[in-house]
């Protein structure tokens, strides 16, 4: 017994070892662009012109920080990309709770009140998950004119909305499939009426799925140039398109240090969100791909 | 006049008709039982009074009054579920208290409340704890708890003991019959165990296919079987069902070795005796067939027949027998000398054997 059972436990350590050493390779892989972002934007320019772009910094500084934030060349203005990411917070806080709502509101109506289409509906929704978005540009930039929401923040909630509501009912609609019924037509015995039953019974039940969809929805829009570069204006402007102008803008020397510190700051927001609720995000994805 | 009325109802999905033609009264304080095999209609009858289903046609009325177009919350009947359908998100008080606090009762009135049901059913302890933290039976109070605090008219349950272990099913069906008999409350209990059926109700209703097969009390469904399916679901072990032939006044069978065992009657019911020549069921279930210590008496018929197969249960022993082909089973005492493979003197009691036509299952009386 033990004999036999030996060589099948070294094996197993081997194996698990390579399987350690495959991960770590693909880690290092993937974290060393955000190294070489993150050790070249607290060095000063000669040092990055002269140097190894893999070497730690000698001169630590944080002027390029300072530089990208507030006073670096954006387009014409020296105003640092501080207005845009505050653009970009405004654009993306309505956009990700509106969009999250309706899709919780659209998965409730399309599993426990359900209506004659209603499975038609919910398809149309899923089919708007699968549209380029290359192909609505056009279409909704006549849109936004017509309902004179060009070129403002309000105008790119709206389109993030549209655009985001397949997914957000998708999500909804598969957790709250497995959401027991009986529980519905228990708080239709108690007297609730449609609202309350959401309000009360179905969203404070939906802890996992919510953050699942807040991620997703923030990651995204935050994250999203296309409608950013076609839709706004320069005041409205979020911080992914500023960060394209202020690296590709045509003035002076190229400040490699201030673009990496630009860039760091642009994801900076959609890292801190996973890791705050990175953990939830998987369980949720589990529950509702398991349940549904 | 009956308490609640359940008059003509019909329910149909589309083109299936789940309940055709339900006609059931229950009076006051009674409990009545819906049981039948699963998927024969009996949540959704319960759901068309609760009205959580529209019906399709007929009525129901609660005192005379039609209910049909009363939203759920407005017709006083509080409903316990078969998943207890507890709300995840409140703990154990604010699930009590959430069908008052929707009917807009102030806080401190639904406090009281709370505490008194709680009281009751000694789930005091747990009102602070959510559904997720609690076992199956205490899950079970508080779904119960949910239900009384609102002190309606009528109670509702749809298989409430069905996800309990063995145990705890009986210990709550206990406890069901006490708090039917202190509050007097009137109750609609549906169930698939013909066990929970009998204990339970003051009144059975037994459904197959959407169709009422009997309505009565347990006694009457017991021992009046109104059809084979009736007497087939009902009891346990089941009656038996033997096939035999009219002669006369006289019943036979044939046994295990080809001999013909005749029960001689005084009288047969004329719907019997005009099958003379012809086959019928004969029902008898297995407590009138016992061993020769057994009372016997003149209404009873000895035979000898071979036994196949003994299973000794505690207080009784079941041995099966092989009579006109099927297996019969018959409840032998406690101390029974006898073994399997041989011979037995039985003794048939005449008073309680049931005819059944062969074909329709209709009772022949
Ligand atoms: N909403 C519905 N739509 C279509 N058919 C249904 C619906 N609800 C129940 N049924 C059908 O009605 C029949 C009776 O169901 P149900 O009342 O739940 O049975 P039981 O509670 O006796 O097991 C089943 O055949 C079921 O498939
Ligand atoms: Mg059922």
């Amino acid at each position: 017994m033990s004999h036999s059972s030996q060589p099948a436990f070294s094996s197993g350590r081997l194996l698990r070892a390579c399987l350690y050493a495959v991960l770590i390779l693909f880690a290092v892989y993937y974290l060393l662009p955000l190294f070489v972002m993150l050790v070249n934007s607290v060095k000063t320019l000669d040092e990055i012109r002269g140097g190894n772009m893999m070497s730690l910094p000698k001169n630590f500084t944080f002027e390029p920080w300072l530089t990208a934030w507030s006073s670096a060349q954006i387009g014409v203005e020296p105003t640092g990309l501080s207005p845009y990411f505050i653009n970009s917070i405004l654009m993306v806080v309505p956009a990700v709770t509106i969009s999250t709502f309706l899709g919780a509101l659209n998965g409730y109506v399309l599993t426990k009140w359900r209506f004659p289409g209603d499975k038609v509906v919910f398809g149309l929704m899923l089919f708007a998950c699968f549209i380029p978005f290359q192909i609505v540009l056009i279409p909704m930039a006549r849109v936004l004119g017509a309902i004179g929401l060009a070129g403002t923040t309000s105008g790119l909630v709206l389109v993030h909305v549209v655009y985001g509501l397949g997914f957000t009912t998708l999500f909804f609609r598969n957790y709250y499939a497995a959401f027991p019924d009986e529980l519905i037509k228990a708080a239709k015995m108690d007297g609730a009426g449609f609202w309350r039953t959401f309000t009360r019974i179905l969203l404070p039940s939906s802890g996992p799925i919510i953050v699942v969809t807040v991620i997703w929805q923030f990651t995204n829009i935050w994250n999203d140039f296309l409608f950013g570069a076609s839709f706004a204006d320069f005041d409205s402007m979020p911080m992914t398109v500023a960060l394209n102008n202020l690296v590709s803008s045509s003035t002076g020397v190229k400040e490699y240090n201030v673009h990496f510190a630009g860039a760091v700051l642009a994801a900076l927001p959609t890292l801190i969100v996973y890791v705050v609720s990175g953990r939830y995000f998987v369980r949720g994805l589990m529950a509702g791909a398991v349940k549904g | 006049m009956s308490f609640l009325q359940i008059d003509k109802v019909c329910k149909s999905f589309g083109p299936i008709n789940v309940l055709r033609d339900i006609s059931i009264d229950v009076e006051e304080g009674g409990f009545l039982v819906l049981v039948g095999p699963s998927g024969c209609g009996k949540s959704t009858l319960l759901n068309t009074i609760a009205g959580l289903e529209k019906l399709t046609t007929g009525e129901i009325r609660i005192e005379g009054n039609v209910i049909d177009d009363l939203a759920p919350a407005d017709r006083n009947i509080a409903m316990v579920f078969q998943s207890y359908a507890l709300y995840p998100n409140m703990n154990v008080g604010q699930n009590i208290s959430f069908g008052l606090e929707m009917r807009g009762m102030p806080k401190e009135e639904r406090d009281a409340k709370v505490a008194e049901v709680a009281k009751t059913l000694q789930i005091e302890h747990l009102l602070d704890r959510k559904p997720g933290q609690l076992s199956g039976g205490q899950r079970q109070r508080v779904a119960m708890g949910r239900a009384l605090v609102r002190n309606p008219k009528l109670f509702l349950f749809d298989e409430p003991l069905s996800n309990l272990d063995a145990k705890l099913r009986v210990d709550m069906r206990t406890e069901i019959k006490r708090m039917h008999q202190t509050f007097g409350s009137t109750i609609v209990y549906v169930t698939h165990d013909q066990i929970e059926a009998m204990t339970l109700g003051t009144r059975i209703a037994v459904l197959k296919d959407g169709i009422v097969q009997q309505y009565g009390t347990p006694a009457e469904i017991y021992n009046d079987p109104s059809n084979m399916f009736v007497a087939d679901f009902m009891g346990s072990p089941a009656m038996n069902l033997i096939p035999a032939t009219v002669n006369g006044n006289r019943v036979e069978m044939t046994r295990a070795d080809g001999a013909p065992l005749v029960l001689s009657f005084d009288k047969l019911p004329a719907t019997v005796s005009a099958r003379n020549g012809k086959e019928v069921m004969v029902g008898i279930r297995p407590e009138a067939i016992t061993d020769a210590a057994g009372r016997g008496g003149d209404k009873c018929i000895q035979a000898a027949c071979r036994i196949d197969v003994v299973e000794p249960a505690g207080a009784d022993i079941y041995a099966i027998t092989v009579l006109g082909g099927k297996e019969v089973v018959t409840r032998l005492h406690q101390d029974w000398p006898g073994m399997a493979n041989q011979s037995a003197e039985l003794l048939f009691n005449l008073e309680k054997i049931v005819f059944f036509d062969p074909q329709s299952g209709e009772r022949l009386r």
